[in-house]
This record gives C-alpha cells, structure tokens and sequence, in this order.
C-alpha cells in the first residue's frame, strides 16, 4: 500500500491534520461551540470557490475566509447561546455564494465534490507543506493560549473577575479553530469536518473525564479513524471520506456501551451514599 | 483596615441608575449577607467590587487599593453558572484549571499547585468529587466545586453570588454552615447575597440590604425594620418576627417568598 506515492502523502496530510484538529475539536465540543465550527467550514467553501474563480489556489480562500470568520464570530462574545440560528443563517449564504461562484466557473465543477467532500488521495507534496506549516502555527498558538482558554471555559465569570480577557481569548481560540477547519477540509471536506474534528473529542470526553487524558484520546481517535479509513479506502476503492464519517460515528456510538468501571466514572448514585461520620456537605439538589 | 470601602458610589448599568450615593465600609472577618429585591443590585455590586464594572461616580477601594480586574485577593462564585452542568470534565479539573489561570501555556499543575487545590478542595469537603464528572453531580455537589474554584488563592475577601439558590432547605443549611465555618477558619470576610434572609440569621455578623437605589448596613436589629425596609422597597413594608425567624410583608405578602417565586419563574 505504501509503495504508492499518493498513499504515502495522503496518510502524511492525514496525520498532521488529525493531530491538529482533535485537541481544537475537544475545546469546541468543552465550549459548546461546535456548530460554530461547522459553520466555519461551509464559510471555507465560499473562500475557495471564489479563490478558484480570480484564479488562486483554493486552500488560500479556504484558510483567509474561514479565520476571517473565525475572528468575526470571536468578536461577537463569549457567549453563543441563542445564536444558532444568526450562525445557521450565515452558514447557508455561504454555501449559496459558494453555489454561485461554482455557477460563474463551470470549469470548477468537477472539483466541487472534492471540495464539499474531501479527497485525500489527491493531496500532493506542496500541499502537505502547507499542511505542515498552518498546523504548526495552530497547534502552537492552541498550546500557548490552552491553559487560560480551559478556565475561561469552565468559568466565564471567574476568569473574567481574576483578570482573563474572555473577548481576546475567544477571538484567538475561533481564529486558530478556523485555520484546523480550513486544513480539515483539505481531508474530508468542509462538509464533514465534523466527522474527524468533532467525533473524536466528543468521544474521548466520554471515555474520560480527565483534561489531559481527553485532549490525547481525542488525537489517538482521530489518528485511528484517518488511518484506518485510508486503509479501508484503498483496499475497498469506497471514498475515505465515507469510511472515516463511518469510523467517527462507529466510535461515538461505541462510547454509549456501558462498559467496567475502568472508563466511566463511579455513578452518583453509589458514591452519594454517605459513609457514617463522613462530614455533611454533599448538599443535593432539591 | 476595612476590607471594602464604598464613598459616594453610583453604579449604572444599561442607563439604570443601580445604586446611587452610597458610602459603607465593610471590614474584616465579617460575615455579610446581602439581601434586596430583584434587580436591586446584589450582583451588579459584586461586580463593582471585583472591578468589572467601574462606579460613574465616587471611589471603591478594595483591602487598601482601588477596584480593579484580576484582584488575587478575592474569592468569587458567581450566580451565572449554567454552562458548567454540562461540561464532561472531572471536579478535579474543573477547580485545577483556576490555578495561575491567567498565565500562557499548556494547564499543568506544579507542586504548588497541586497542593492549593488540594487544600481547596479539603476545605469544602469536595474530596469526593474529584474522580466525578461536572455532568454527574447535583446541583449542590457542583456549588462545592464552585466554592473550591473561588478558594483557589487564598482569597481574603470572598463573594458568594446567590450560592443558596436552587437548593431545599436542607443543603441550604449546610451550605451557610460551611460558609461560615470557612469564613472563621480563613478568617476572612465574606458576603454572601441570597433571598431568603432566615437561612442566614445564625450565621450573619451583619446584613447589607439592597433597594430602590439605597443600601443600609447594620446588624439585623438596626436594618430588617419596617421604617428602613419601607424605604429600600418604597413602599410600606412590616416586619413581622416569629419564633426566632423574620418575616419580611407588603401588605399581606411575604416579599421574600414573592422574589422566590419570581426568580423560579424566570
């Protein structure tokens, strides 16, 4: 299988890609906010449809639209409650304007599908550097803003009182979310970005409570899933895409199987029985 | 030294006057609850005093300095806490990740770390809680994690934002009793705004209450009356007071109950 270029370079984009978007998609899915990621990936397609049609590479509109409104989404506040439907609204005109700069460049047609859907198998060793680089800058920038990012996360309202900027924090989390989105899609598409940036952090934050442990499980998971749909693409001739949007929910249904108490935390039912002399403050909701 | 110093303090908020004119000076080792109708600016103080919202006029000077974001010195829980319930992340996590919060980097505790959230978590008897999901705990389980949070530091000022809301009867007692214990272990000043003024009679060193644009600070005996009622609530207000509990009415309605009821509804 590795004896063909196209395979080596597709699990080399996949690897990077992978390692790059598990820990944004675990902060999006911590945060609530990822239907905002999604969006951001369906703005992508109006950036490199319209890159296409004044003739620049598609992944440069790709990656300028989507941090662009990844910061524009920054900027509007912490707080994305009650905001489905402005970001559901936005997300449909961008696939319009996409559709309509497909409609201006006929040409362009047959790439669409890539586009929408990903084609790794296509990726070639320029892109891979560009791979390369982007994911390197978010990962790093994602590094350097983690640990004031996890409390704003957890704690608005506190970190904002001990002193966090919560506005800067969230514009800069969104900006570097955009630029996974933007090298997700060069994977499977921005139509399921989804399937390898959101499935996995949703499923380590299932199989483990702890933060560390969840931010590698989310990276083991989407590792697991690029790999081996790339696997099963080139044996099957089945698009990776289909097979890695079928291992995200495979794995994401398998969280649901209630296994030993090796992975799920002890029940609250059993550890709310009090132990006698066991001092009384485990108030319990009336 | 006063903990907190208010002189000729107006809060606006949205165009709304909140408080108006108000001097105090809150000092330490108290136990202060603050009491007031909706919208009478419990919140909105706290606020002030952590120095998210400057005063339009006067000074609030907080353990000898002006108010001002990021104040290591206070503890704060805040009344907005609803996103936490659905968070997959242990209590653990949850109270580690306000540890030397503001500085860059990957979350990671060092030895010092480690050991203030253990003392935290010790102090409100979360020891428990640490292996357990945010997602998993009930409401008054999530308070403890809450009150571990606004520990972190060693705060000397610690401002509890409704923290009994939410709560039966039960737990509400033992969360003003572990409050209070906290408050004469650490010996640090506390103010803890809540609805209900009978839960707290026991614990309370004096109350600050809330309305109309006023404050009035004193012990129980000097401010839950019916002529400084009448004026923080501007309209006539009976304070009726039986076996040991007190009773707050406008005309015949129990105004506590009435907030309570408010507050559910919303």
């Amino acid at each position: 299988m590795f004896a063909y270029d196209f395979m080596q370079n597709a699990f080399a984009a996949a690897t990077i890609v992978a390692l790059v978007s598990a820990p944004v998609g675990y902060f999006l899915v911590l945060r609530g906010q990822t239907f905002a990621g999604h969006a951001l990936s369906h703005v992508g397609f109006t950036g490199a449809t319209g890159a296409v049609l004044i003739g620049v590479s598609p992944i440069w509109g790709l990656v300028l639209l989507t941090v662009i409104c990844g910061i524009g989404m920054g900027m509007l506040g912490e707080r994305l409650a009650h905001r489905d439907v402005a970001i559901g609204i936005v997300l449909a005109l961008a696939l319009g304007f996409g559709l309509l700069f497909l409609h201006f460049y006929t040409a362009f047609a047959a790439q669409a599908a890539s586009l929408l859907f990903g084609n790794v198998l296509a990726v070639d060793v320029p892109t891979i550097w560009i791979l390369l680089a982007l994911g390197a800058v978010s990962i790093s920038a994602l590094a350097a803003i983690s640990r004031p990012l996890l409390f704003a996360s957890i704690q608005p309202e506190l970190a904002e009182a001990r002193g966090v900027n919560l506005r800067l924090f969230s514009i800069l989390f969104l900006a570097i979310a955009a630029l996974a989105t933007a090298e997700c899609a060069q994977i499977v598409g921005v139509l399921l970005v989804f399937a390898l940036m959101i499935g996995p952090a949703a499923a380590a934050q299932r199989l483990t409570i702890r933060f560390g442990w969840g931010v590698v499980l989310s990276m083991v998971l989407a590792l697991a899933q690029a790999w081996i749909g790339i696997t099963l693409a080139f044996y099957t001739d089945w698009p990776c895409s289909f097979w890695i949007t079928a291992l995200s929910a495979l794995i994401y249904l398998l969280t649901f199987v209630p296994t030993g108490r090796a992975f799920q935390p002890a029940s609250s039912v059993t550890t709310l029985i009090r132990k006698p002399g066991q001092r009384d403050v485990l108030p319990r909701e009336g | 030294m006063s903990v907190i110093e208010l002189r000729d303090v107006n809060l606006t908020l949205a165009g709304r006057t909140v408080l108006s004119d108000v001097s105090l000076t809150i000092g330490e080792r108290e136990f202060l609850g603050v009491f007031g109708p909706n919208g009478s600016g419990k919140t909105t103080l706290m606020r002030a005093i952590l120095g998210l919202l400057p005063p339009s006029n006067g000074t609030i000077q907080v353990l000898g300095q002006t108010a001002s974001r990021g104040n290591p010195h206070i503890g704060y829980l805040p009344q907005v806490r609803a996103s936490i319930g659905s968070m997959r992340l242990s209590g653990f996590d949850a109270v580690a990740s306000v540890f030397d919060s503001h500085r860059l980097g990957v979350p990671h505790l060092n030895k010092a770390g480690a050991r203030e959230v253990a003392w935290a978590l010790d102090m409100v008897g979360a020891g428990a809680l640490v292996r357990r999901s945010l997602t998993e705990m009930s409401g008054g389980e999530r308070q403890l994690i809450l009150l571990a949070q606004a520990l972190v530091g060693h705060p000397r000022l610690l401002l509890l934002d409704e923290p009994l809301i939410s709560l039966d009867p039960h737990h509400q007692r033992s969360v003003v009793e572990l409050t209070r214990r906290l408050q004469q272990e650490l010996k640090i000043t506390v103010l803890f705004s809540a609805h209900e003024l009978n839960p707290l009679l026991n614990a309370l060193d004096r109350v600050l209450y809330l309305g109309n644009g006023h404050a009035a600070l004193g012990t129980v005996d000097e401010v839950i009356t019916g002529p400084v009622l009448s004026r923080l609530y501007g309209s006539p207000i009976d304070v009726v007071r039986l076996k040991g509990r007190i009773f707050v009415m406008s005309g015949e309605y129990d105004v506590e109950l009435q907030e309570h009821r408010h507050d559910v509804r919303v």
